[in-house]
């Protein structure tokens, strides 16, 4: 696993039903690019998330496929609808094959 | 970097070039990405729009918002990159808007392109000039 | 000297990309107002009427991106301090918690730092007196002065603290101290004969390069650089700029930048604390 890697994801505690929220996610990671050299002139290998989802419920909110030139620590926002009371769940997925995930329940009120 | 007269200069014209003439040494890149994408068809203008700032303080971390009344996906792409590719967004049955914000690295002043694909298949793209400037002092 | 230094500040202005210190109002999570502008402490009104935070010598985005905690990525430091806060460690079985309680409760220590210390005798940085802890009551080992994980706890320390007064010492035990700081600040170094004053109180406001002269206030370390996408702590900042002056630099916690830290924080006495703080 990706060191020191943390998923930081801001969602209303509330809404009321059908309506639209705004979402904001941030994790900490390099997104190293490929681009860069070491001290001897070697690159440094592409080791990126390469996709990020949000799912309330099981149904999609968005999907991105991302590439190196997203920065370091890696920011979204975006607008879900919020049908029901229930749960946000983030995912996102580094070229090494881990998986980070975290989830926000929200209420109707 | 160091502050001489000579890194300068160096800077300065370096600056010029850049500011005058966006880079077009990828455009092939970024034209086969956006085929890629849309399968050859036409793209014209139309429900897309990109927001970025005129002027970026740092290539490193450069906040753009994109937007669509009706997009089912959009991708985007910085045509001035090594490789033109940023991200593609594809909005699920529960996006409330088909606009999302993220921030990006540009190697260079360019062009931040959006292509936006419709229900009925169709594409419109968007595009906006960003001046990446080069900082002062090293860090 | 100075004349050519006009000259390659002026050369260098391709375009003015942002006009003088922008005209704009910091709150913290729509909630904390934030000083960023204020009367110049007395014992420096001589040379500067208002002192100004580096907020307003940065782009829109960039302000904006400080102004609230989700968007500002030295907040995820600001995290990974607070575990550490309440990470057991060393031969004492404690962690920082353990004695001091939440971390909210140090809401008055940053302002103040660095402070003279009476049982040491000299005056201390918040990262020395972080290591002081970490050496003598947790039996921890010490943290590299400007490592990570020292930033990670300098950020949290100072989160705590945004929005209050910075206002350290600078008379009775202090007063030494602050006095060689000050000596080192307006003392030209390097090839190019550059003192701290020359770009940051002589020039702040025009152009180096393509990049905005700030005043150099040090409220708002440590500072999330977009440029290096990290905190980068006070005396790694001295260093580069001593550095960029083409000389041969202090070292990170050296009894010379200590002095440099205390005389820098006074001439920033009453702006608010703005760590982590998010320039360029």
């Amino acid at each position: 696993m990706a060191s020191g890697v943390k998923p930081r994801v801001k969602v209303p505690k509330t809404a009321a039903a059908g309506d639209s929220i705004t979402i904001k996610t941030l994790i900490s990671h390099k997104m190293e690019s490929g681009q860069r050299k070491d001290g001897d002139g070697n690159v440094i290998p592409q080791s990126i998330i390469n996709r990020f989802t949000c799912d309330f419920n099981g149904e999609n909110v968005v999907d991105v496929e991302m590439k190196a030139a997203i920065s370091t620590n890696p920011y979204f926002e975006f607008q879900a609808m919020v049908p029901e009371a229930g749960e946000f769940k983030f995912t996102w997925y580094d070229d090494d094959g881990d998986v980070y995930d975290t989830t926000k329940k929200i209420a109707i009120g | 970097m160091e502050l001489t007269r000579r890194n300068v200069m160096i800077a300065g014209a370096g600056a010029l070039v850049a500011a005058g003439m966006p880079m077009q040494a990828f455009a092939s890149a970024t034209d086969d990405a956006i085929a890629a994408f849309t399968g050859g068809a036409e793209v014209g203008a139309g429900d897309i729009a990109v927001v970025a700032p005129e002027i970026a303080e740092n290539g490193n971390t450069v906040p753009i918002e994109v937007s669509s009344e009706t997009a089912v996906e959009i991708m985007v792409l910085a045509t001035g990159n090594p490789t033109p590719g940023v991200a593609t967004f594809k909005f699920g049955k529960l996006a409330a808007s088909r606009s999302a914000s993220t921030r990006i690295r540009l190697a260079g002043t360019q062009d931040v392109v959006a292509i936006a694909k419709m229900a009925d298949g169709t594409f419109a793209k968007a595009s906006a000039t960003v001046k990446v400037t080069i900082g002062g002092c090293g860090g | 000297m100075k004349k050519l230094t006009g000259i390659l500040l002026a050369s260098t202005l391709a375009t003015p990309l942002f006009a003088e210190a922008v005209d704009d109002t910091l709150v913290l999570n729509e909630e904390i107002k934030m000083v960023t502008r204020t009367a110049a402490p007395a014992h420096m009104a001589e040379e500067v009427d208002e002192i100004i935070s580096g907020w307003h010598f940065r782009g829109k985005e960039t302000r904006a991106m400080q102004a609230d905690d989700f968007d500002n990525p030295g907040m995820i430091f600001v995290e990974k301090g607070e575990d550490s806060w309440n990470k057991v460690e060393g031969s004492e079985g404690k962690s920082c918690a353990s004695c001091h309680g939440d971390s909210a409760s140090m809401a008055d220590v940053r302002p103040v730092y660095p402070k003279y210390n009476e049982a040491a005798g000299e005056v201390r940085t918040l990262e020395m007196q972080v290591n002081d802890c970490r050496e003598n009551q947790m039996g921890a080992e010490k943290l590299g002065y400007t490592s990570g994980s020292m930033a990670n706890m300098t950020a949290l320390l100072a989160s705590v603290s945004r929005g209050k007064p910075v206002n350290v010492a600078i008379d009775g035990p202090s007063s030494a101290t602050w006095e060689a700081g000050k000596e080192l600040y307006y003392a030209r170094t390097g090839q190019l004969e550059l003192s701290c004053a020359s770009c940051h109180e002589a020039n702040y406001g025009n152009m180096i390069r393509a990049d905005h002269l700030s005043q150099g206030q040090i409220n708002g370390f440590p500072t999330y650089r977009l440029k290096n996408t990290k905190l980068n702590s006070v005396h790694a900042r001295f260093k580069g700029c001593v550095r960029d002056t083409r000389a041969q630099t202090y070292k990170p916690g050296s009894a010379e930048f200590v002095a440099l830290e205390l005389y820098v924080a006074s001439r920033g006495n009453g702006l608010s604390v703005e760590g982590p703080s998010v320039r360029n």
